[in-house]
């Protein structure tokens, strides 16, 4: 416990708390909200801070940005994380597209895109087919 | 849009910069920062504002969807074909070195081709997107904004 | 000097993310996003990774703002008042947190040369990169290169994923309304 209250341990991971803040803004937008497209814009913020937490684990103090210059005895940052996250970023716009695409459809099929409208939409729906079927019961017994 | 005369105009100016900068990004990735992905969604975004301030409709004129839709798949097929290639040649799949006598100019050769694949298909995904949920009869009018 | 910088440019983005959380209109929601992705790459240059910036500039700002303003044209502009109560969501996301944080206590120093991440495979890359592939961007080197296998099924998500939208939003819905007024 009195490793959190040192100024060197609490500035040296203040960056990873603060990742998790902004993830957790992410994820409450996702659980809380209704609305669909909020909840996109909650994942994409979810998706910066894990970016983030990947980019901050590459960076080496006093090192620069990893393309090669002259000076021999210069230090760079790690640059596999940022190969990982450059085409994370690209695969994951893509990935929302699609999830734009489906709010889009599911607004032309139920009218509107607050998750709560939708699933009481659904529940009703189900409601009628059961009314239907069990209107055809007794129709299908008779016939028998 | 048709009323936003400065709009307009600023476009028209702008689109081929973009266009020129899209292609520096693309062909100049390895010495600076930018690559296929950046560059592919740079070209894009040249068309898209395009699109925006004119017309889906003038848009899909110059790049009608038939062609943004094989030249998705063109860009899969350039960079899965330059790892049959490598195949072919006696490497690995996606072993540059035997594009050339000297490795690393057959590492150069490779990495500009995949890269150029890359692109094409991200900047042909990212317009068919757009051309996808453009095309859509919008429920707001440009008033209600 | 570079942490407080980023320091600031954190909170910066997490006010953003807050707004977002707590604004209802739609319009507003995209443009903060849209911001938040600016502060983002802000924050990743500050952290060397120029090539990600890059990226999360054009991306984040420009491609996905766009989507996101097309969706709204297509859907609604406001969000509906929540009718749940919002303290459980809240209760699970700080539980999570604190054992997020938890986690991060054994974590190496922020920036220090000697983690485990630094030992590894990301010196060697760097010391190899200028003899076999003879780029300066090492990113590059490793994208398109060393990891070839890796992007090559990055490229096919990216594929795929803009033919779900095509097939979602495209052609078909098109094709069966002119079928329509055909007949």
């Amino acid at each position: 416990m009195d490793r959190i209250f040192n100024a060197e341990f609490a500035l040296g991971h203040m960056n990873y708390w603060l990742f998790v803040i902004l993830m957790m803004t992410g994820l409450y937008i996702v659980v809380a909200r209704g609305n669909l497209l909020k909840k996109i814009v909650g994942l994409n913020l979810f998706q910066v801070a894990v970016f983030m937490l990947y980019i901050s684990m590459g960076k080496v103090s006093g090192g620069t940005a990893p393309i090669l210059i002259d000076n021999p005895n210069q230090l760079y940052s790690n640059p596999l994380p940022h190969v990982l996250i450059l085409t994370a970023i690209v695969v994951g716009i893509a990935t929302t597209s699609l999830g734009l695409a489906l709010i889009v459809r599911i607004n032309e099929t139920y009218g509107t895109i607050e998750e709560d409208e939708v699933l009481e939409i659904d529940h009703q729906m189900h409601a009628d087919e059961v009314a239907k079927v069990e209107k055809l019961k007794p129709a299908k017994l008779d016939a028998s | 849009m048709e009323h936003h005369l400065i709009l307009r105009v600023v476009t028209k100016i702008l689109v081929g910069p973009i266009l020129l900068y899209a292609l520096y990004v693309q062909f100049h990735g390895d010495f600076g920062p930018g690559g296929g992905f950046q560059a592919g969604v740079i070209f894009a975004v040249a068309f898209i504002l395009y699109g925006l301030v004119f017309s889906l409709r003038q848009l899909r004129e110059l790049v009608p969807d038939r062609i943004v839709h094989q030249l998705v798949a063109i860009g899969l097929l350039l960079y899965a074909g330059t790892g049959i290639v490598t195949l072919f040649l006696g490497g690995n799949f996606l072993d540059y070195n035997v594009l050339s006598d000297v490795g690393y100019k057959g590492q150069h050769w490779g990495i500009i081709t995949i890269e150029l694949g890359v692109g094409i298909t991200v900047f042909a995904v990212m317009l068919s997107i757009y051309y996808a949920f453009a095309g859509r009869p919008p429920q707001l009018d440009d008033k209600d904004w | 000097m570079e942490l407080t910088i980023t320091l600031l440019l954190f909170f910066a983005l997490v006010t953003t993310a807050v707004a977002i959380a707590l604004l209802r209109n739609l319009f507003a929601v995209v443009m903060l996003s849209g911001v938040a992705s600016l502060l983002a790459a802000l924050l990743f240059i500050v952290m060397d990774a120029v090539d990600v910036a890059f990226t999360e500039a054009a991306v984040g700002a420009g491609i996905s703002s766009v989507l996101m303003l097309s969706t709204i044209a297509l859907t609604a502009r406001h969000e509906k008042i929540p009718t749940r109560s919002s303290l459980v969501p809240l209760a699970i996301v700080s539980l999570t947190g604190m054992v997020l944080i938890y986690g991060t206590l054994d974590m190496p120093n922020f920036g220090s040369a000697d983690a485990p991440v630094q030992t590894h495979v990301g010196p060697e890359y760097i010391q190899r990169t200028p003899k076999e592939i003879h780029v300066p961007n090492i990113v590059t080197g490793v994208l398109a290169s060393y990891r070839g296998y890796d992007t090559l099924g990055e490229v096919t998500v990216v594929f795929t994923a803009g033919l779900g939208v095509i097939l979602l939003l495209g052609g078909i819905g098109r094709r069966r309304r002119r079928g329509k007024g055909q007949s």
